[in-house]
């Protein structure tokens, strides 16, 4: 039994992996011609550094000892004490987190499209890693968040709201675009994208069960179920309200949906997916519109989707948890019987990481503003990112 | 001789194509270009947020004929690129001072 | 009747757009070109290799106007495109000895 959970963790590692060039094409396609290349850097840098700040240090802090309330300790630094004992799982975990610790940055990179400076970029992934993303992650799993109670499967909290709270605050210090904002170049590059994340995801989050059990296997379905339901919901809004259903609408429903249906994967059941990608699909749906109301640039609607997604994922918790369904020891929602207290936990456990995030994030973004710079010269913004940071052009030609 | 220049919608080529052929011109170049006219371009919806797309797809057809050609081909191109419908294009005539064959180095009607 | 050719920056074509519609310009036919200019191109470096790239993305303008509209979108051509650095590209003016609106047949000042 043991081979075979390990055999579901190694594997769910490597789909989450593949979910950080998923991303990049999702937000490549979306971005204009002449920065997609710096686009799709933004996001594969981060599957260059993570995995080695991971075993440095990260999931010593993040994790070990997992008794630890805010932070974890040195005793794991560079896998110190981490042996291929019983079957090797530890090890297993440890690079299971460390995609998730991989992508998490990168799901900032679509807020800060067309303009940052990729040297910026390059200090501030393993900064924001180590001060924002270690510490919320061993609040959420071991620390102080989840001895109240509170509950998050694969990430909802600690990764979704975690990151797009933090591309909030970026694009606060960063300001805005110099031109207008230009529909998708590719949209096809977008809707691989969006296959590439789906497949991943399954991985993302069956994977968090850290075994191949009935929690993996509803987790499972629910991430098949909340996708399908996002992406609908998204398409028949637009073709009621915009005339046509769109392709980015189905897109940005399914990727809705995998982001609400992350904190609950393994606590939900039966029709509850649903109604969990239902209700993420029509609320990010018009939440990808409030950036033109409040005037903040976040080119690719990281705030949007994944800000919003995973906080409507993560207090959905509070009214759907199912513990008998899963024999699990955690409260009950409130239309399984439970108060409001797990809403409640919910609740607070969001706004401790929303808050940490975006003053940590802000803070890291005016070091860098005030230092090496966060911005492109003019020149470089209106003649394109990829040739100026990278020396490379995706379409040779037109462009 | 004259450049003839053709603006014309994309569905169209073919037709036109068809049209110059049988109308005995040996040669053509053609290019997708995008036009901005009476037509008027058309609105995308991306996230609910609109983009006006000004700029609609269009063909451009290059072709230098003889002063005796210039009426036929005209005719062959209104005919064949004609929908009545607004955005059916232009066609402008210019002189053309010399024109060389590369191959050959022929100049003048030769080289047509 | 001229018809007027500009070669612009691609990033300023919005702005030129803009520019010729304030001026009352009806129709634009708009290419993707490169240019090889005094600009000079870059250098792309893939796994250690370079590679010279002579020819700078470029966007080519075409409109026909009547001969006394030229001055003005030449002007809000000159406006709108120029940054001050090399590469703004160039404007030329040529005679058109015909023009013809294919939907209706019009010529002349009529189909400008």
């Amino acid at each position: 039994m043991e081979s075979g959970n390990i055999a579901w963790v190694l594997i769910s590692a490597a789909l989450v992996l593949f979910m950080t060039p998923g991303l990049a094409f999702f937000y490549g396609g979306m971005d204009r011609n002449r920065n997609v290349l710096n686009m799709l850097m933004m996001n594969f840098y981060c599957v260059l550094i993570i995995p080695i700040l991971w075993v440095a240090v990260g999931y010593s802090l993040s994790q070990t000892p997992f008794d630890n309330d805010f932070i974890g300790g040195f005793d794991s630094f560079f896998l110190k004490d981490i042996t291929v004992a019983g079957d090797g799982m530890s090890l297993a975990i440890v690079a299971f987190l460390g995609m998730f610790a991989a992508i998490t940055p990168a799901l900032i990179s679509g807020a800060v499209a067309d303009r940052m400076k990729f040297s910026a970029w390059a200090i501030f992934v393993p900064v924001w890693s180590l001060l924002v993303y270690v510490p919320v992650f061993k609040w959420v799993y071991g620390g102080w968040l989840a001895d109240r109670g509170s509950i998050d499967f694969a990430g909802g909290t600690a990764i979704h709201v975690n990151a797009g709270i933090a591309a909030l605050a970026a694009v606060m210090v960063l300001g805005k675009r110099k031109s207008a904002p230009t529909p998708p170049h590719s949209m096809p590059l977008v809707m691989i994208g969006t296959g590439i994340l789906w497949f991943g995801w399954f991985g993302f989050n069956a994977g968090s069960a850290l075994a191949a059990n009935g929690a993996a296997a509803q987790a499972f379905m629910n991430t098949f179920l909340a996708a399908a339901a996002a992406g609908l919901a998204w398409i028949l809004i637009e073709w009621l309200r915009d005339g046509h259903p769109t392709n980015l609408g189905a897109a940005s429903g399914i990727v809705a949906g995998l982001v609400a249906i992350t904190p609950a994967a393994g606590y939900v059941s039966g029709p509850s997916p649903i109604f969990i990608g239902l209700i993420a699909g029509v609320i990010c749906c018009y939440a990808v519109r409030l950036k033109h109301k409040f005037g903040y640039d976040d080119a690719l609607d990281v705030v949007g989707v994944h800000f919003v997604g995973g906080l409507v994922g993560s207090l959905l918790i509070g009214f759907f948890a199912n513990p008998s369904f899963f024999d699990g020891a955690f409260m009950e929602g409130i239309f399984y019987g439970g108060s409001a207290k797990l809403l409640l936990e919910q609740a607070i456990a969001n706004g401790a990481a929303i808050v940490w995030s975006f003053v940590l994030t802000y803070g890291i973004m005016v070091a860098l503003k005030k230092t090496i710079g966060v911005r492109v010269s003019e020149e470089s913004e209106a003649g394109g990112l990829d040739l100026a940071e990278h020396g490379e052009t995706a379409y040779h030609g037109a462009q | 001789m004259k450049l003839i220049t053709a603006i014309v919608k994309p569905f169209k080529l073919d037709d036109v194509k068809d049209a110059l052929k049988a109308a005995g011109v040996q040669g053509i170049t053609v290019s997708e270009v995008r036009g901005f006219g009476r037509q008027g371009g058309h609105s995308e919806t991306y996230r609910g947020a609109e983009y006006k797309i000004d700029f609609v797809p269009k063909v451009r057809l290059e072709l230098v004929v003889d002063d005796s050609s210039v009426d036929a081909v005209i005719a062959a191109i209104k005919a064949s690129a004609n929908t009545g419908k607004i955005g059916d294009g232009k066609i402008w005539v210019a002189s053309v001072d010399r024109l060389v064959r590369i191959r050959t180095g022929e100049e003048g009607p030769d080289a047509i």
